[in-house]
């Protein structure tokens, strides 16, 4: 696939930008800023951007813990993102889920799920939804690797399969769930084959090249819309960063690390747009000060939030009853 | 108080945890530890850190995740000759191996009149207070503690995080060991012989004559905390630490009733339908005539625990709403 200048930007735009937010949010998390679990994206932009680019304003998104990348990426403000993360009441959960459980309703963004392959079921339904409403629009999925060996996994693909229905799911293979290698967690390691024993189309793609998985995401997505049921995209794909901000590594070597970086998403992307003259070396720059700007407002913008009076501890437990009149 | 016999040394919560499961595995070659991450990442909340170079992949088994298959499969070891030890992440995850839980490990013996046990325990971090929302922050023991057949353990001090887990392994019925994520990081004194404690008897932890503090697990030293500034009023609280839910020594409880006539029940679980509605509940039905006022409860609000850090401590019990509650009490 070749990008015109205009995609090009855009991607590596997006890119540098989840990678940026991320490197802020690390900061504010030593600077006791954020707190609670921090989970961070680093390595992994391309997925995000690569997907989102082939997604539609009518698909829905399920995501996991790690979903900062996913949430900026489908258009969520890195404002409303920080100001979550500081547990302020403009936050686009209004404070009460933190970097675990972003939503916005708008973006069709269901979160930001803390239970490990708890989105899938979900999807599912939210796809079987669709189909029974006749209405056009997708739900994807994303997962970490790791959720494969849970029980909803294979409940959730079969269910899909059984009911046609229009779900694309997205396996974020970044080699490790915590401390455990995917060898170490799957007499089978091959997950693709996982899903086709399912009967679930599928593919896997380097999840370090965001043109391959835009490719792969657009031909899954009009796979799925023209209604030949679900799809399964492998992205294969790494964390620079500790699983959390409390992990001690002890698990991979720091030179499986180091080889890892060496095919960072956004330096990759970058080198290769400029020899193919897609971008020019002062693109780059101006997209880095564009992003810098945005994510210093972002954090102003969390800053000057609000704290939501504690008399609302218990506010949307319920939904509020209309009173008869 | 303990009288220390042998020299004392200075440790965590944590660091007592490890050395129960360290013995444990020295002890008895049918004990073995699994869950997820509990070896190479050398467990989640570091319990575990060295048990795999020590004692092996074998006994220190790394799981993927699939909470209700290994929660299953240590039911399954144990009722064929081993005596495992199941780590469940947190007790948030253990809802995805309720089912094992409930409908094989509380079950298999009474449905079987009595042919099968099921020694197993099942270790899981509980608790709010670290900024983890809504799907990591919640606290089970009330609801396990609903369930009869199994046994529901809460160390709360170094001696029980020390002894419990043990005299757990050689009950013959499955026993739910809960660890208060706060915790962990618990630094005290313990004698450098502590092994084994009992798990039937709950425990006065600080006498007194006014009124009755009952609570366990995390909620413990917020509530000596609370005991400690009411004694600066002149206020002589006892406090209760239940160390076991279920079954509950009720003994212990309405003794100190008997003696101060006024309860305040501390607990971290949601108020409708908690233990301490249970405690409140048989102080009702066996000792009504000793209270001089009406049994307080502070438990956490009805709501999901919350991100925000003024909402979330608002949700749990803090010292000062014990502290205001007792003193509604003896006012
Ligand atoms: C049901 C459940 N069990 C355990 C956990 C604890 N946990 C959180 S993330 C994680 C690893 C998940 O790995 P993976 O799915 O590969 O996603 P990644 O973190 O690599 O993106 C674990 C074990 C959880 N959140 N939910
Ligand atoms: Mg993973």
């Amino acid at each position: 696939m070749t990008p015109d200048p205009e995609l090009a930007r855009k991607l590596l735009h997006e890119m540098v930008r989840i990678r940026r937010f991320e490197e802020k949010s690390a900061e504010l998390y030593s600077a006791g800023k954020i707190r609670g679990f921090l989970h961070l994206y680093i390595g992994e932009e391309a997925v995000a951007t690569g997907v989102m680019q082939a997604l539609q304003p009518e698909d829905a998104v399920f995501a996991t813990y790690r979903e900062h990348g996913h949430a900026l990426a489908r258009g969520l403000s890195a404002g409303a993102i920080m100001a979550e993360m500081y547990g302020k009441v403009e936050g686009c959960s209004r404070g009460r889920g933190g970097s675990m459980h972003l939503f916005d309703a708008a973006a069709k963004f269901y979160g930001g799920n803390a239970i490990v392959g708890g989105g899938l079921p979900l999807t599912v339904g939210y796809a079987l939804a669709q189909k029974m409403q006749q209405r056009i629009g997708l739900a994807a999925c994303f997962f970490g690797e790791g959720a494969i060996a849970e029980g909803e996994f294979h409940e959730s693909m079969n269910l899909a399969s059984l009911w046609n229905v229009p779900a694309l799911f997205l396996c974020e293979n970044n080699l490790y769930a915590m401390g455990t290698a995917l060898e170490r967690s799957e007499a089978d390691t091959n997950l693709v084959e996982k899903a086709a024993s399912y009967r679930i189309a599928g593919k896997s793609v380097d999840g370090m090249d965001v043109l391959a998985v835009l490719e792969a995401a657009q031909q899954a997505a009009q796979f799925v819309r023209a209604g030949n049921g679900p799809y399964f995209l492998e992205f294969r794909t790494y964390r620079f960063r500790a699983h959390s901000m409390f992990d001690p590594e002890l698990y991979r070597s720091k030179a499986e690390v180091e080889r890892w970086k060496q095919r960072c998403p956004i330096a990759g992307f970058s080198a290769r747009a400029i020899s193919e003259e897609w971008l020019t070396p002062e693109t780059i720059t101006a997209i880095e000060a564009e992003v810098a700007r945005e994510i210093a407002q972002a954090v102003e913008f969390a800053e000057a939030g609000t704290w939501e009076p504690v008399e609302m501890l218990t506010r949307n437990v319920y939904t509020a009853r209309v009173q008869p009149e | 108080m303990n009288t220390v016999t042998a020299p004392a040394i200075t440790t965590t919560y944590r660091e007592a945890l490890r050395m129960a499961l360290r013995e444990a595995l020295q002890r008895d070659p049918r004990v073995f530890l699994m869950g997820e991450d509990v070896g190479r990442y050398g467990g989640t909340y570091a319990v575990s850190k060295g048990l795999l170079e020590e004692f092996g992949e074998e006994r220190i088994r790394d799981t993927p995740l699939s909470e209700s298959a290994f929660v299953g499969a240590g039911i399954g070891a144990a009722l064929n000759g081993m005596l495992p030890i199941v780590e469940v992440m947190t007790c948030n995850f253990s809802l995805l191996a309720l089912d094992q839980i409930l409908n094989n490990a509380a079950t298999l013996r009474h449905m079987s009149g009595g042919q099968f046990n099921i020694p197993l325990v099942i270790r899981m971090a509980t608790g709010a207070g670290r900024q983890l929302a809504a799907q990591h922050s919640h606290s089970f023991e009330g609801w396990y503690a609903h369930i009869p057949g199994i046994r529901v353990v809460t160390p709360a001090t170094l001696e029980d995080a020390r002894g419990m887990l043990w005299t757990a392994l050689m009950d013959p019925d499955p026993v739910i060991m809960f660890e208060n994520a706060l915790l962990y990081n618990l630094e005290g004194e313990l004698a450098a012989d502590a092994g084994a404690v009992d798990i039937d008897h709950a425990v006065v932890r600080r006498a007194g004559s006014d009124l009755t503090l009952v609570t366990y697990g995390g909620s413990l030293p917020k509530t000596l905390q609370a005991a400690e500034r009411l004694a600066a009023q002149n206020i002589n609280a006892e406090v209760i630490d239940l160390r076991t839910l279920r079954p509950l020594d009720m003994t212990t409880v309405l003794d100190s009733l008997a003696k101060t006539h006024r309860m305040v029940i501390i607990d971290e679980g949601w108020k409708s339908g908690s233990l301490a509605a249970e405690i409140m509940a048989r102080v009702m039905e066996q000792a009504f005539y000793e209270l001089d006022a009406p049994i307080e409860r502070v438990c956490s609000a009805e709501v999901p625990i919350p991100y925000a850090r003024h909402l979330e401590q608002a949700a749990i019990p803090q010292v000062e709403t014990i502290l205001a509650a007792a003193l509604r009490m003896v006012k």
